[in-house]
């Protein structure tokens, strides 16, 4: 494995994002105000607690996942799209590394800046709600994992995507769609016992209530079993990988 | 087939290629290339030249065949055979919005090597760019992007290096100074394979020349040994005053006439047991014409070149 590979990947992405860091940051930060305003203050303000937590406080954890599967999986699919789009991949083709090194520049670089992009909104939302985090290492180990396993299925969606629009396309139509059902706005319990059910099919369902465990101790599932379905997804995202790089599938011809 | 030798760093043996669902683009290619030489791949639009280099450098899959360099597989043991490899491809590819730097930089870490600005900028100074180094691409005229593409292959120092087309749409006074650089690079050991469409570029630099046409290897050859055995010279031949009517005793000669009736060209083969000079002299004395100037051209790779091209279409 080649360290100094990984590193010149890894900063030459870091350095894009922060060479238009007002946008990176400025967007997140503003829709998740607008969250707070809308949800938290003017609707959650009629809203009962929920387990004994108050509606703007419920919703931080959800919020915050929802801007970081959304920035982890554009960021590290655009990231390696964009070689793609400008042909400078023959570079990446041509090195002497492996799939071991490109994943590791461009998906830690994207899991980074969705992780800082994810502390970031933590700190605005204090400024809307007083939150406590009652298990602060576990809620940063269901972070780091997110913006891990959400920056790998990018990454494989960058390599999939022939065009622009189909960049936009899974992540406009199924983690959005995800999150939002996944219980970021609301308790499972909330819903009729048949959706409740339903609901447990949706991954994002045990990552939300896993990391909300963390900030109130209370949660939809086992955290344990939160644990176990973040993990498989990251390994499942791993092993199409691994397959990609193998078979060369839509980059090697 | 040829066995591989110490002087040998790359070895292709048996190459084939089809891209998905097509045809052959490159058949049964064998070719070495000696360590420290300059090679031209030489051959028209869609011969394959680029799928070639492609393979060698690990960015498209070959269908069958192997490539040794400097002993090892290129695909078992790509991370040896691509670190002595470095590519300047046919398309500019750039990051418009990065600076010259910073795209060095990530061709050396990429290469696995220490980070060392001073070398890239020397390498900069060398393309006449080091004014250029913290500018954007996009800022970049063309001919300056073709010599960052030089610069980002040359900052992880290879030991071969690939230029495919590395003049094309290059205007003279550039190309004469990448000549220059190459000249000064193979100085320095470097084995260096270029393709080409410009004959001349073959003609100023290579050592040897391939020809390639239609995915098949035609021809590979010393450049000097190539010019001398396809060589045919041309006798040009001023007359003093212009003739009207070509006599007859002339007619076997297959004289070409040029400027106005005042010049004849005559094309012989050098190497031929008789080139027929001292008939054609006499005869023409013989016609009571008289001759101003004498001379003889060596034919050029391109002419050669052209030639082959219309036989293997023929
Ligand atoms: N990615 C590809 N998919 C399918 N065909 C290709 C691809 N790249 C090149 N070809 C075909 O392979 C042939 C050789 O192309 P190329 O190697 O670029 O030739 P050259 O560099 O000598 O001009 C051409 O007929 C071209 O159309
Ligand atoms: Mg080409």
């Amino acid at each position: 494995m080649s360290y100094y590979a990984i590193k010149a990947i890894y900063i030459y992405e870091m350095t894009r994002f922060f060479r238009t860091i007002f946008q990176s940051l400025f967007s997140p930060v503003l829709s998740t105000s607008l969250y707070f305003v809308v949800f938290g203050t003017a609707i959650g303000s009629r809203m009962q607690e929920i387990d004994g937590v108050s509606y703007g406080a419920f919703i931080v954890p959800g919020l915050i996942m929802l801007t970081v599967m959304t920035q982890a999986t554009s960021n590290a699919s655009f990231g390696i799209y964009f070689p793609k789009f400008s042909g400078t991949i023959y570079e990446l083709l041509s090195s002497p590394i492996s799939f071991v090194e490109i994943v590791s520049g461009y998906v830690g670089a994207a899991a980074t800046k969705s992780l800082m992009i994810g502390c970031i909104i933590m700190l605005t939302s204090t400024l809307f709600v007083p939150l406590q985090i009652a298990h602060p290492l576990v809620m940063l180990l269901f972070l780091c994992l997110t913006c891990f396993s959400f920056a790998l299925m990018g990454f494989i969606i960058g390599i999939w995507a022939k065009n622009f629009e189909q960049l936009q396309l899974i992540p406009l139509l199924i983690v959005t769609p995800m999150v939002f059902l996944g219980g970021s706005f609301y308790s499972i319990s909330m819903l009729p016992p048949i959706w409740q059910k339903i609901t447990l099919f949706n991954p994002v369902v045990y990552l939300i209530s896993g990391f909300r465990w963390s900030f109130f101790a209370t949660a939809d599932v086992p955290v344990g079993l939160s644990l176990i379905a973040i993990s498989a997804f990251t390994i499942l995202c791993l092993v199409i990988i691994w397959w990609i790089f193998r078979t060369g599938w839509r980059i090697r011809s | 087939m040829r066995l591989l030798t110490m002087s040998d760093i790359i070895c292709i043996q048996r190459l084939s290629k089809s891209y998905a669902g097509g045809s052959n683009v490159l058949s049964d290619i064998n070719l070495n290339v000696k360590n420290g030489e300059i090679f031209a791949l030489l051959g028209p639009n869609g011969a394959g030249k680029t799928t070639l280099i492609s393979i060698i450098c690990g960015i498209v899959r070959a269908s069958a065949g192997t490539v040794m360099v400097d002993g090892h597989d290129h695909v078992k043991n790509y991370r040896k055979t691509r670190d002595l490899i470095g590519l300047v491809p046919q398309e500019i590819a750039l990051d418009s919005f990065e600076t010259v730097m910073r795209t060095c930089r990530l061709s050396r870490g990429l290469f696995g090597r220490r980070k060392d600005d001073a070398l890239i900028e020397d390498i900069l100074d060398k393309l006449s760019l080091i004014d250029k180094r913290n500018n954007q691409l996009r800022e970049l005229s063309g001919g300056m992007k073709r010599r960052v593409m030089i610069a980002k292959a040359l900052s992880h120092e290879p030991k071969i290096l690939f230029l495919d087309e590395p003049t094309a749409g290059v205007d003279v006074e550039l190309r004469k100074d990448m000549w220059k650089l190459v000249l000064a690079l193979k100085e320095r050991g470097v084995t260096i394979i270029l393709t080409t469409h410009y004959i001349e570029e073959a003609e100023a630099m290579a050592d040897r020349v391939g020809v390639i046409s239609k995915g098949r290897l035609a021809l590979v050859e010393e450049k000097e040994s190539l010019l001398r055995r396809l060589g045919k010279k041309t006798l040009r031949i001023e007359l003093q005053k212009p003739v009207n009517i070509m006599p007859t005793v002339l007619e076997p000669f297959n004289l070409d006439v040029v400027d106005n009736g005042s010049t004849f060209l005559y094309t012989y083969d050098k190497n031929a047991d008789r080139t027929g000079i001292t008939k054609l002299l006499s005869e023409l004395s013989a016609s009571g014409l008289i001759l101003k100037d004498l001379q003889t051209q060596q034919t050029s790779l391109e002419d050669i070149f052209i030639d082959m091209i219309q036989k293997e279409n023929s």
